[in-house]
């Protein structure tokens, strides 16, 4: 019989195309930065310091988005600071979600001992205060782009396996797998070839959502002056010089803050387009 | 004269080509009990929340009414929508797992809508609920309204949702496939409970489900239902005598009956299904010029 | 010799794990307690029972989803009782299993092609695309759905999936647990009578676990009657029908709503 189920169509699209369009604009532009950015990012020019955008009155030409109080370029600083800013999502993200993922797989699925291994060391882990944890490493480590990365991944690792232990284990009850136990399929075998597909939605989200906030811990860190050594621009960088002067030129702290903005947005964006347009289920 | 008439009911979801319910007519008398009978899918279950007021977001009402006591609830407003059906009807829930509340006591779920809505006083609805309680013969009901969901068994919960049902003395009940989830012995109880109630309080019943065996026990009257559709409409007696309808006849001949092995669970036959199909396409057609 | 199965005194507790003390194991729950019977070849057995009867847990401790915590299980001559993963899997492809829920027993991420696939490129047959063909025909369904979703199939339709993926890889023994409780009644029909032609074409011996003696008359020659984890009564089809032995047999008889409403019911 025919009836009304199934007749409910989905509008997929806008949002992966969106938050995809960003995210690659940026990508572009931390691969292309020294080539694309109209001024060196360095260069200091005091009797061109605090110029404002280009649609406002007394600008320079070549100066798109204005300068701040030391003469330098802000939207050349923008673009190099896209450099740091995707790698750290990037390379943090990748990494906690692979440790994580693994981890609350095989914690969720084989359960057992592993499980209470696993979930012990969470427990334990999770107990630390994420904020003075990476301080503390950073302090002992020093600072410097690595550190980061190294900082996010082992704070928010157990925020993965416990996500995904959940999910390995409400689908490791599934009869589906009591199936492909009676098929004679092994227990890696079916972690691998049954849960993992279903996880994976999840998975996905979470990685770009562990992106967004890569990035927002890094621009955290370089506000309080914890990030990189070097005088790379740095989006929080930039912030905290802004703030200083963000009555006289505004335009040094909003144009990365709205940067910053949008990429979490589109990260987290991305993760859900993601889900929606390739899990079959949802199509 | 009929507490409930549905005239002319037809719904789809939004958006889609088809509709979900194809001009359903159907009356219920007062006190009286009339069977929903059909395959999932079918139908069967959204006339029963059109009537409740419960539709799903996505379904839309194209046309028809829906006559309680006279007056067409589509056309009323809402809140006053919302108010009537609140006053005068109850359903019982198919799955009495999700129907309760798992973090309230059972004694403020029986009792908030009969307080917060009705405005009895909590003494009154108290003793109202100990009341129910004891006749669908829960044998220690104060014990019972201080319990919490997961503390009782599935027929125990299902005897909770039907007191809960009779509450407020509804001139109207829809009861959504109540023991589709139970065991063979548990419904006989379940069913003798409802039966029981149904006929002491005198309220009209409108019994939503697939199996007709349990109409024929329970219904005095039935429609079937295809794709949205109502194929037969007739007194329970008149349709196991002979069902009219080739659908409804194959429906029956598929139902299982363990006295006559080889005259039940036959398969409804390709023609068939092919011509009542043909029906609905017909109609189909003719709302669309119409 | 005949026998597919010899079941004698199965026992099976599982740890209340709700009631476990803070140091040392939980108190054990007992769900089958002493069951004894045997499954020719080519029988079609019935087993019937109540939520809570342990019908559930034999069938899976029969196909060793779960292991027996006393007592014996032979297949054809081997004790697969206490038989670890690595010393089942050979037997594995032999017996099968069908479950009750068509919604979670298929990986909805599958296609249906994978589905029944899967499970004969583990056991190293060959010709596999072929064999899933062949399976979907003896279903009743068309070769086209092996590229479909899940989600994309009816009720009725999910659960033939489940059977075309126990038969395909030929098995000598079937266990059905419930498989036609979730679905209306001419899917119903339909899946029972699949199942009537499937056990004739290719003689499979059958174990049939349902909650509804209707259906059970039907298809099964024996009924295996349990509550409370132990086994009340067990006959010959026709015989338990027409003289119930058990008080718990006439109860649930007695419970059927027959369509027929002159059927004396109280």
């Amino acid at each position: 019989m025919r009836d009304g189920r199934g007749q409910v169509r989905r509008k997929v699209g806008l949002r992966l195309w969106l938050s995809a369009g960003w995210l690659t604009l940026l990508l572009l532009a931390a691969l292309l930065a020294p080539w694309i950015s109209p001024k060196d990012p360095l260069a200091q020019d005091l009797f061109l310091g605090r110029l404002p955008p280009f649609w406002m009155a007394g600008t320079e030409p070549g100066y798109w988005l204005g300068t701040d109080s030391l003469g330098r370029d802000v939207l050349s600083r923008i673009l190099h600071g896209t450099r740091v800013a995707m790698t750290v999502a990037l390379v943090a993200g990748t990494i906690t979600c692979v440790i994580g993922a693994v981890l609350g797989l095989l914690a969720g699925f084989l359960r057992g001992w592993v499980d209470i291994v696993i979930s012990r060391l969470i427990d334990i882990w999770m107990a630390f205060p994420p904020v003075l944890f990476s301080i503390l490493l950073i302090a002992v480590i020093g600072p410097g782009l690595w550190s980061i990365i190294l900082a996010i991944v082992v704070i928010d690792w157990t925020r993965f396996a416990r996500v995904v232990r959940a999910e390995a284990m409400g689908q490791g009850a599934m009869d589906y797998v009591a199936s492909a136990q009676v098929a004679g399929r092994g227990r890696m075998g079916t972690m691998l070839v049954e849960i993992l597909p279903n996880v994976l939605p999840t998975i996905i989200v979470l990685l770009t959502l562990e992106m967004g906030i890569a990035v927002i811990v890094e621009a955290i860190l370089s506000f309080v002056n914890l990030s990189i050594s070097t005088d790379d621009p740095t989006w929080g960088g930039m912030i905290a010089e802004g703030r200083t002067s963000v009555h006289q030129a505004w335009w040094v702290l909003v144009f990365p803050l709205i940067t910053l903005f949008l990429t979490v947005l589109s990260f987290s964006q991305l993760g859900e387009g993601l889900k929606d347009r390739f899990d079959p289920v949802l199509r | 004269m009929s507490f409930l008439e549905v005239r002319n009911l037809s719904a789809r979801v939004r958006g889609a080509p088809d509709r979900l319910l194809r001009d359903v007519s159907l009356s219920v008398a007062p006190g009286e009990v009339r069977g929903l009978v059909g395959e999932s899918g079918a139908g069967k279950s959204m006339i029963g929340k059109a009537v409740l007021g419960i539709l799903p977001r996505a379904v839309e009402v194209l046309c028809g009414e829906i006559l309680l006591g006279g007056t067409d609830l589509l056309r009323l407003p809402p809140a006053e929508r919302r108010r009537r059906i609140g006053a005068t009807c109850a359903l019982i829930p198919q799955d009495p797992l999700t129907a309760l509340n798992p973090s309230r006591r059972i004694g403020p779920q029986m009792t908030d809508r009969l307080v917060d809505i009705l405005g009895w006083t909590r003494a009154k609805a108290d003793a109202r609920a100990r009341d129910l309680l004891a006749e669908v013969q829960i044998a220690d009901p104060d014990r019972v309204l201080r319990q919490y969901p997961h503390e009782l068994s599935g027929g125990m919960r299902q005897r909770v949702l039907i007191a809960s049902a009779f509450a407020a003395e509804p001139k109207l009940i829809v009861a959504d496939e109540p023991t589709t989830a139970l065991d063979v012995t548990v419904q006989k109880e379940v069913l003798r409970l409802i039966a029981g109630m149904q006929a002491r309080h005198g309220t009209a019943l409108l019994f939503v489900t697939h199996d007709l065996g349990v109409v024929s026990k329970v219904c005095q009257s039935l429609s079937v239902l295809y794709a949205g559709m109502v194929v037969e409409d007739t007194t329970v007696r008149d349709f196991f005598r002979a069902p009219a309808h080739p659908y409804a006849r194959a429906l029956l001949a598929a139902t299982p009956k363990y006295t006559d092995p080889d005259r039940s669970l036959v398969p409804v036959a390709q023609d068939v299904l092919d011509g009542v199909q043909a029906q609905v396409d017909a109609a189909d057609r003719g709302w669309r010029n119409g | 010799m005949a026998e597919m199965f010899q079941v004698r005194d199965l026992r099976l507790s599982l740890p209340d794990l709700g009631r476990k003390p803070l140091l040392g194991a939980a108190p054990r729950i007992d769900i089958l307690r002493g069951l004894g019977f045997d499954i020719a070849k080519g029988e079609v057995l019935g087993i019937v029972g109540g939520s809570g009867s342990g019908k559930s847990t034999l069938g899976r401790a029969l196909v060793r989803l779960l292991e027996p915590t006393g007592g014996s299980i032979v297949f054809e001559g081997t004790d697969i009782t206490h038989l670890d993963e690595t010393g089942l899997r050979p037997l594995r492809r032999r017996f099968q299993m069908i479950f009750q829920d068509p919604m979670s027993s298929l990986n909805p991420r599958h296609r249906v092609g994978t589905i029944i696939g899967a499970p004969l490129a583990l056991h190293g047959f060959d010709g596999i695309p072929e064999r899933v063909e062949q399976a979907l025909d003896h279903v009743g369904l068309p070769a086209a759905f092996r590229s479909r979703y899940p989600h994309e199939l009816s009720g009725g339709q999910r659960q033939r999936v489940g059977i075309a993926r126990a038969i395909a890889m030929e098995p000598d023994f079937i266990l059905a647990d419930e498989i036609v409780s979730g679905l209306d009644v001419s899917s119903q029909a339909q899946v029972l009578t699949l199942l009537e032609r499937l056990v004739a074409e290719l003689g499979l011996t059958l174990a049939f676990i349902s909650h509804d003696l209707s259906v059970i008359r039907r298809l099964c020659s024996r009924v295996l009657v349990l509550q409370h984890g132990a086994i009340v009564e067990q006959a010959a089809t026709d015989r338990l029908f027409a003289a119930p032995q058990a008080a718990y047999t006439r109860d649930l008889l007695a419970a059927i709503p027959l369509p027929d409403p002159d059927q004396v019911w109280v």
